[in-house]
C-alpha cells in the first residue's frame, strides 16, 4: 500500500516517507518472490508423494481382488475314502490334487489330450487342493455329492483377467497359451469366471505361489515385534529421559551421555542390526528370525529416539509446576510423577509413535538377525520365526513373477496405511494436548 | 554491577571510604533484627550462585503473628533470601547457603533435616500464580493428601472448604470446585494459590510479590487476607510497592545489592527511615 507524499518544494529536504515508498517496490517484489519460491517447493514436494503414491496405488490395487473359477466337485469317496472307512485321519491324507484334477475333467469333458489337460490342470492354482480339503474337513457330509464350487485361479489367469498380460504378444513370448485363452473365453462365457474380493491376501502367509501369497504372517510378526519394541523401549526411553532431565547432576558425564544419546539416533540402523547380531544372537543365544531378538534390536534404535523427544517434552513443562508442587512439600519423584510427567506424556507419546513408525518401517536391520528367511506359517507369539511387513516386501520385489509385483506395491500400501494412521494419532495427540498450563 | 554501586555511592554520599574501599558494601544492619517470638531464626545468611556471592551476612528473625516486608532494589536479593527460607534454592543447580537458619530452634540445613517435611512447615506462594492445571479442588487437596493430613474424604472436603474460606475463595469457586484451576482469573488463581499453601497448614508462609500480577482490586483483596492470615501464622512477603509494604507488615526489612541494610518497625523505616540508602530507596531517588 502507497502512501501519497503531499507534493513538495523540490528544493525541501527529502522527507521520509519519500524514501519509504521508493523502497516499497522493492521490498513488496522480494517478498513475493519469497512467497512464490516456497509455494513452489510445497507444490513440488506434494506432487513427488503424490507421483509415489498414484504410482503404487496403481500397480498394487489390483492384488486386492482375485481371480476364481467356478468348478464342478463330484466329492469322489472312492478318492477321498479309499479304505471305506470315514474317519478324519484318511479325510486329511486324502489325495485332494486328483479330486481337483477329476473336477477340471468334469468341467472339459471335451478334453482327452495329455498335453490339453495339463494345460487345463493349470488354470487353478496350487491352493485350490488345500481349499477342498478344508471345506471336506469342516463338512464330511460333502462326500458323494457334486457341488459347484469358486476355485482359487493359477497366477498366470489371473493376471490375464486382471490384463497385467498381454492378448496381442505373439504365443511363444506369454506365459499362457492361446489354448488355455480360448478355454477360459468360454468359461467367461459361461459366467465361470469371477473376479471377488482377496480374502486371502490378509489371512495367508507367504508362499511360492503369488495367487495364494498373502501378508497375514508379515502382520502378525510386525504385531509382535512393534509390541516387544514399545515394551522394551518406552519405560526405559522415559525413565532415562526423566533421570537426565531432572535427578541426574549437570557434569561432563552427564554431557557426555547426552551426545552419546544424540549420537545413537543419528546411527545408521543397520547397525542396529549387526550389534544385534553379535550380541543377542551369538552371545545371549536369543532365538534368530523370532519377533523377540527384532524388537530388542529395533527398541535400541528406537530407545534414544524416545529419550530425546522425552527430555523436550519434560524441558517443556514450565518450572513454576515443579516449584508448585515442591513448595508444597511433595518429594522430587512425586512432583515428576504426580505433575510433570502428565503434562509432559502428550509429547512423549507424540514421540514414541513416530520412533515406532520409524521401527514399523525398518527393514536393513532384521536382515541382518535372519528376519528374512521364507516363512509359510504365520506367527502365533514372540518366539515363533517371523518376518515384518518391510521385509516381507522386499522378499516379494525380489521376485520375478507378475503377480508377486501387485502384491508388493499392495503390501506397500498396507504399510503407507499403518504409517499414516500412526503418523495421524500422534498429530491429533499433539492437537488435543496441547498447552493446557 | 561494580559501576552501578559506585554511581549509587557517589548519588547518596552516605558511605564512608571503607564502604567504598570494601566495593561499597554496607557493613552490619541497622535496627533490631530480632523478634519477639521468632519462628525462624536466621543468622549471618551467605548465598552463592556458582563463585557469585548474592547475599551477604543477612541477619533476620521471622516472628510469629508478624508480617516483614522485604524490600529494595530489583537483583538485592530478596527472593534468594526467601528461597533460602524453605529450602527451595536446593533445587538450584551451584547454589550454596551458608550460615544458620533455624525453625524453631531446629537448623533447616542440617544434614538430618529433610526439605520435603520443612516445605510442609515452610509454605511458598510464588509470584506468577502457578495452580497445578488440575481441578480447584485437586489443587487445594494435593498437598494434604500427599502428606497423609486427612483420614476419610470428608475430613479432606472440610479442610479444602475451610482452606479456600481463609484464602476468601470459597464463594467464588464453591459451585465448580472441579472446574481447571488455570481457568480462573489471575487474582483468584492466586488465592487459590495461597489455598494450596494454607491447607497443609505451614507455621510460616513466604510470599515472593504475590500481587506483582494482579491489578488494585485482586492487590486488596489479597492484602487483606495477608492481614487475616497473620493470626495464625508468621509471613514473610517480598514486595516492590512500598504502599503495600506500608499497609500489610509490621516490619520492614531493606536490603541492598545482597545486603541487609535495615530493618525496623515498618512506621518507623517509612517515616524515619536510619540509613541513608533506604532513604533513598523509600523516597524514590533509586531503586
Ligand atoms: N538461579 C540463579 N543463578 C545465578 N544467579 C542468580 C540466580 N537467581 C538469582 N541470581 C542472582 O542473584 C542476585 C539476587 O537475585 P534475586 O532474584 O534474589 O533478586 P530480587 O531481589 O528478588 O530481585 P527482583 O526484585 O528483581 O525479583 C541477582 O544478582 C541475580 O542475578
Ligand atoms: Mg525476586
Amino acid at each position: 500500500m502507497q502512501i501519497e507524499a503531499p507534493p513538495s518544494a523540490p528544493s525541501a529536504p527529502r522527507r521520509t516517507i519519500d524514501i519509504v515508498n521508493a523502497s516499497l517496490k522493492r521490498r513488496y517484489a522480494r517478498e513475493a518472490r519469497f512467497r512464490f519460491m516456497g509455494a513452489a517447493a510445497v507444490t513440488l514436494g506434494l506432487l513427488f508423494v503424490a507421483v509415489l503414491f498414484a504410482d503404487i496405488a496403481g500397480k498394487g490395487y489390483s492384488a486386492f481382488q482375485q481371480t476364481y473359477i467356478q468348478v464342478p466337485v463330484y466329492f469322489d469317496p472312492a478318492i477321498l475314502e479309499p479304505t471305506g472307512t470315514p474317519d478324519p485321519q484318511t479325510l486329511a491324507g486324502a489325495d485332494y490334487q486328483a479330486l481337483v484334477k477329476a473336477s477340471v475333467r468334469l468341467l472339459f469333458p471335451e478334453l482327452t489330450e495329455r498335453r490339453q489337460l495339463r494345460e487345463a490342470y493349470a488354470l487353478i492354482s496350487a491352493g485350490a487342493p488345500q481349499q477342498l480339503a478344508s471345506m471336506v474337513s469342516a463338512h464330511p457330509s460333502v462326500i458323494g455329492t457334486t457341488r459347484d464350487l469358486w476355485l482359487i485361479a493359477g497366477a498366470d489367469v489371473d493376471m490375464l483377467m486382471k490384463g497385467h498380460l498381454d492378448r496381442a504378444m505373439p504365443e511363444a513370448d506369454r506365459h499362457i497359451k492361446d489354448s488355455s485363452i480360448a478355454l477360459l473365453d468360454r468359461l467367461a462365457a459361461d459366467g465361470r469366471i469371477e473376479k471377488r474380493f482377496n480374502t486371502g491376501f490378509f489371512t495367508n502367509g507367504t508362499s511360492r505361489e503369488p495367487e495364494l501369497a498373502g501378508i497375514a504372517g508379515a502382520l502378525a510378526g510386525t504385531f509382535y515385534t512393534l509390541v516387544l519394541t514399545l515394551l522394551f523401549s518406552f519405560p526405559l526411553g522415559v525413565g532415562a529421559a526423566l533421570y537426565l532431565q531432572e535427578f541426574a547432576p549437570k557434569n561432563r558425564w552427564t554431557d557426555l551421555i547426552e551426545v552419546n544419546i544424540n549420537n545413537l539416533a543419528a546411527v545408521p540402523s543397520i547397525v542396529f542390526g549387526l550389534l544385534g547380531l553379535a550380541v543377542f544372537i551369538n552371545f545371549f543365544g536369543v532365538p534368530r528370525s523370532t519377533p523377540l531378538v527384532a524388537a530388542l534390536v529395533l527398541g535400541l534404535m528406537t530407545l534414544p529416539v524416545i529419550i530425546i523427544a522425552s527430555r523436550a517434552a519434560l524441558q517443556s513443562v514450565p518450572p513454576s509446576i515443579r516449584e508448585a508442587a515442591l513448595g508444597v512439600g511433595a518429594s522430587p519423584l512425586q512432583t515428576q510423577f504426580h505433575h510433570v510427567l502428565p503434562l509432559a506424556m502428550p509429547g512423549i507419546m507424540t514421540g514414541a509413535i513416530i520412533g515406532m513408525a520409524r521401527a514399523l518401517g525398518e527393514s536393513a536391520p532384521l536382515l541382518m538377525i535372519g528376519m528374512i528367511a521364507f516363512i509359510v506359517d504365520v506367527p502365533q507369539g514372540f518366539t515363533d520365526a517371523a518376518t515384518v511387513l518391510p521385509v516381507q516386501i522386499y522378499l516379494w520385489a525380489d521376485s520375478p513373477e507378475r503377480g508377486f509385483v501387485e502384491r508388493t506395491s499392495a503390501a506397500i500400501l498396507v504399510l503407507l496405511g499403518f504409517l499414516v494412521l500412526m503418523n495421524l494419532a500422534a498429530v491429533l495427540l499433539r492437537r488435543r494436548f496441547e498447552r493446557r498450563w | 554491577m561494580s559501576t552501578l554501586a559506585s554511581e549509587i555511592i557517589r548519588n547518596t554520599g552516605a558511605i564512608s571510604a571503607a564502604d567504598l574501599a570494601r566495593g561499597g558494601r554496607v557493613s552490619g544492619t541497622i535496627g533490631d533484627i530480632t523478634a519477639p517470638d521468632p519462628r525462624m531464626v536466621c543468622r549471618g545468611v551467605n548465598v552463592w550462585y556458582g563463585a557469585k556471592q548474592a547475599i551477604r551476612d543477612v541477619s533476620l528473625d521471622i516472628g510469629k503473628n508478624q508480617v516483614v516486608a522485604m524490600i529494595g532494589p530489583s537483583g538485592c536479593g530478596k527472593s534468594t533470601f526467601l528461597r533460602c527460607l524453605n529450602r527451595m534454592n536446593d533445587t538450584i543447580d551451584g547454589c550454596r547457603v551458608g550460615g544458620s537458619i533455624r525453625l524453631d530452634g531446629q537448623e533447616i540445613y542440617d544434614k538430618r533435616v529433610d526439605p520435603v517435611p520443612l516445605r510442609a512447615q515452610v509454605g511458598m506462594v510464588f509470584q506468577k500464580p502457578n495452580p497445578f492445571p488440575k481441578s480447584i479442588y485437586e489443587n487445594v487437596a494435593y498437598g494434604p493428601r500427599i502428606h497423609g493430613l486427612t483420614n476419610s474424604k470428608a475430613e479432606l472436603d472440610a479442610l479444602v472448604e475451610t482452606s479456600l474460606k481463609k484464602a476468601g475463595l470459597w464463594n467464588e469457586v464453591k459451585e465448580r470446585l472441579d472446574q481447571p484451576g488455570t481457568g480462573l482469573s489471575g487474582g483468584q488463581q492466586q488465592r487459590l494459590c495461597i489455598a494450596r499453601t494454607i491447607a497443609v497448614s505451614p507455621e510460616v508462609i513466604l510470599m515472593d510479590e504475590p500481587c506483582s500480577a494482579l491489578d488494585p482490586i485482586a492487590t486488596a483483596i489479597i492484602e487483606e487476607l495477608i492481614d487475616e492470615l497473620r493470626e495464625h501464622y508468621a509471613i514473610a512477603i517480598v514486595t516492590h510497592s512500598m504502599q503495600q509494604a506500608a499497609r500489610v507488615s509490621q516490619r520492614t526489612a531493606y536490603f541492598h545489592l545482597g545486603d541487609l541494610v535495615e530493618v525496623g518497625e515498618t512506621n518507623q523505616v517509612f517515616t524515619n527511615p536510619r540509613h541513608q540508602l533506604t532513604e533513598d530507596y523509600i523516597t524514590g531517588r533509586f531503586g
